[in-house]
């Protein structure tokens, strides 16, 4: 009976102490996994991840690289996207309201077009190229680039105009269509960029 | 081909081309109410793809069918919340 006893104790005792590092153990485990959780909902916060969001950097303001840009964050603003599109350079003139009615098509250097450069070159021709595109777009029913710019900026799209290109080219403000966001530079397309999980460069 | 859905409201985007149909699709989904059902009517060929792809990856509409017919596409999508 006593040696029953003892017996008995010593097995309780063992199970006990592995019960108890057990414990511990699982403790221990359950307060790194909650500790992981956390860590896992604040990083989710942080990226946004509910949430898909593109940035553009438009630096061409030619009638055909004028598209792309505009086309690609209407279409993602319709996806539910946050979309910026950051423009600089020529692509300013995409948002200046008397420029962007006039975007040209460039004869040279474009091997699309139906005759040589040589013949590309004269005086007349990407007036020429421009007005066949034009007629294009139309007959088309391609959406102009003014009717772009209107459902982007109705859906939310952020359109920016560099501040440093506005100087650069002597621009004013009131040029730009009502609803486009001035005195913005690299740093906000970059702080922007970083955050996107689109990003490009047309 | 006769539809089988009750449609709510009728787009008609015949005539234009990419993106219109679709940034119209979602501009006029946005206007109706959980259960209605949008009628898409176009001639964009590319529609039939884009609206397939854009009702995919957006949340709270179902495409329900795609149908042309003398050269119109017509899409349904149902609001779903």
């Amino acid at each position: 009976m006593s040696t029953d006893t003892s017996e008995r104790s010593s097995t309780e005792a063992a199970a006990e102490r592995t019960d108890a590092f057990d414990d511990e153990t699982a403790a221990e485990l359950a307060a790194e996994i909650d500790a992981l959780r956390e860590e896992v909902a604040d990083l989710r916060d942080e990226s946004g991840d509910d949430e898909t969001s593109m940035v553009i950097v438009a630096t061409k303001g030619t009638l055909d690289m004028a598209y792309p840009p505009l086309i690609l964050a209407s279409t993602a603003a319709a996806f539910g996207w946050n979309v910026t599109v950051f423009h600089t350079f020529w692509g300013l003139d995409i948002l200046h309201e008397e420029k962007s009615k006039n975007l040209k098509l460039s004869a040279v250097g474009n091997p699309s077009m139906p005759v040589p450069n040589a013949v590309a070159a004269l005086p007349g021709m990407d007036s020429m190229a421009t007005r066949m595109m034009n007629r294009k777009i139309a007959d088309n029913g391609t959406a102009t680039i003014e009717e772009l710019i209107d459902v982007s900026l109705d859906q939310g799209v952020d359109l920016q105009a560099c501040q440093m290109t506005i100087e650069l080219m002597g621009y004013d403000e009131d040029d730009f269509y009502d609803g486009v966001t001035t005195g913005v530079g690299a740093a906000t397309a970059l702080q922007r960029m970083t955050d996107a999980d689109v990003q490009l460069l047309v | 081909m006769s539809t089988e859905y009750t449609v709510t409201e009728t787009l008609d985007v015949k005539g234009e081309s990419c993106p219109m149909p679709v940034v119209k699709t979602k501009g006029a989904i946005d206007d109706l109410s959980e259960g209605d059902v949008l009628e898409v009517l176009a001639t964009d060929s590319g529609s039939v793809s884009d609206i397939a792809g854009w009702a995919e990856a957006t949340d709270s509409v179902e495409l329900l069918g795609q149908e042309e017919d003398a050269d119109v596409f017509k899409h349904y999508v149902r609001r779903t919340a």
